[in-house]
């Protein structure tokens, strides 16, 4: 991959975060999930009523190595709201126990919100 | 493969004044770790800060591959 795809990449991957009320960067898809952390994270954020916007990493090992980049987390999965990281599944699982996550989400995107899942696919 | 006993050892290292820590080796691959770490560092600290101070510690082993998957449960070191 060329330096100019790794920015295009890194564009894409902050555009995501920035403009997406939920986003879920996740190993597989909501339908093909293949990792046991990024389904425990989808769950939380989905018995949370949260929309999200999945990103699947794994068919480019650039993807993992530049949302790590910008975000300072080594491991996937990693979930934002509205740009901010809420953290992986362990603190997403912490949240949804204790009702933060929903506070957290009522807050930042209000309570009338489509709690639909869709997902992403970066173009690199 | 590091192994719990490692991972133990670099946590040990990052939080001296830990009340508690543990490394568990979930699978028995030594590769799916479940780490349990309360200590004064926490106080004041979002959950994200909290994973991150832990994320510091294992950097070596998760750079290198050798943590195929960890769990972090964190807890301040505040008496209630």
């Amino acid at each position: 991959m060329s330096a100019t795809d790794t920015t295009q990449l890194r564009d894409q991957i902050q555009q995501l975060i920035a403009n997406e009320p939920v986003t879920l960067f996740m190993k597989g898809t909501p339908s093909l999930i293949m990792c046991g952390n990024s389904d425990r994270a989808l769950r939380a954020l989905r018995e949370a009523g949260a929309p999200v916007t999945t990103v699947d990493v794994l068919p480019d090992p650039q993807i993992r190595q530049e949302l790590s980049a910008l975000s300072g987390w080594p491991t996937i999965p990693q979930v934002f709201v509205k740009g901010e990281l809420i953290g992986g599944a362990d603190i997403v699982e912490e949240l949804a126990a204790s009702g933060e996550l929903r506070d957290r989400l009522d807050a930042a995107l209000g309570t009338e919100r489509d709690p639909a899942v869709k997902v992403a696919a970066l173009t690199a | 493969m590091p192994g719990t006993d490692t991972l133990e050892a670099l946590l040990r290292e990052a939080f001296p004044d830990a009340s508690a820590l543990a490394v568990e080796d979930r699978t028995g691959g030594g590769d799916h770790f479940q780490v349990t770490v309360e200590s004064g560092r926490f106080d004041g600290l979002t959950l994200v800060e909290q994973h991150r101070l832990v994320y510091d510690a294992l950097a070596a082993p998760l750079a290198d591959g050798s943590i195929h998957e960890l769990r972090i449960k964190t807890t301040k070191g505040l008496q209630p």
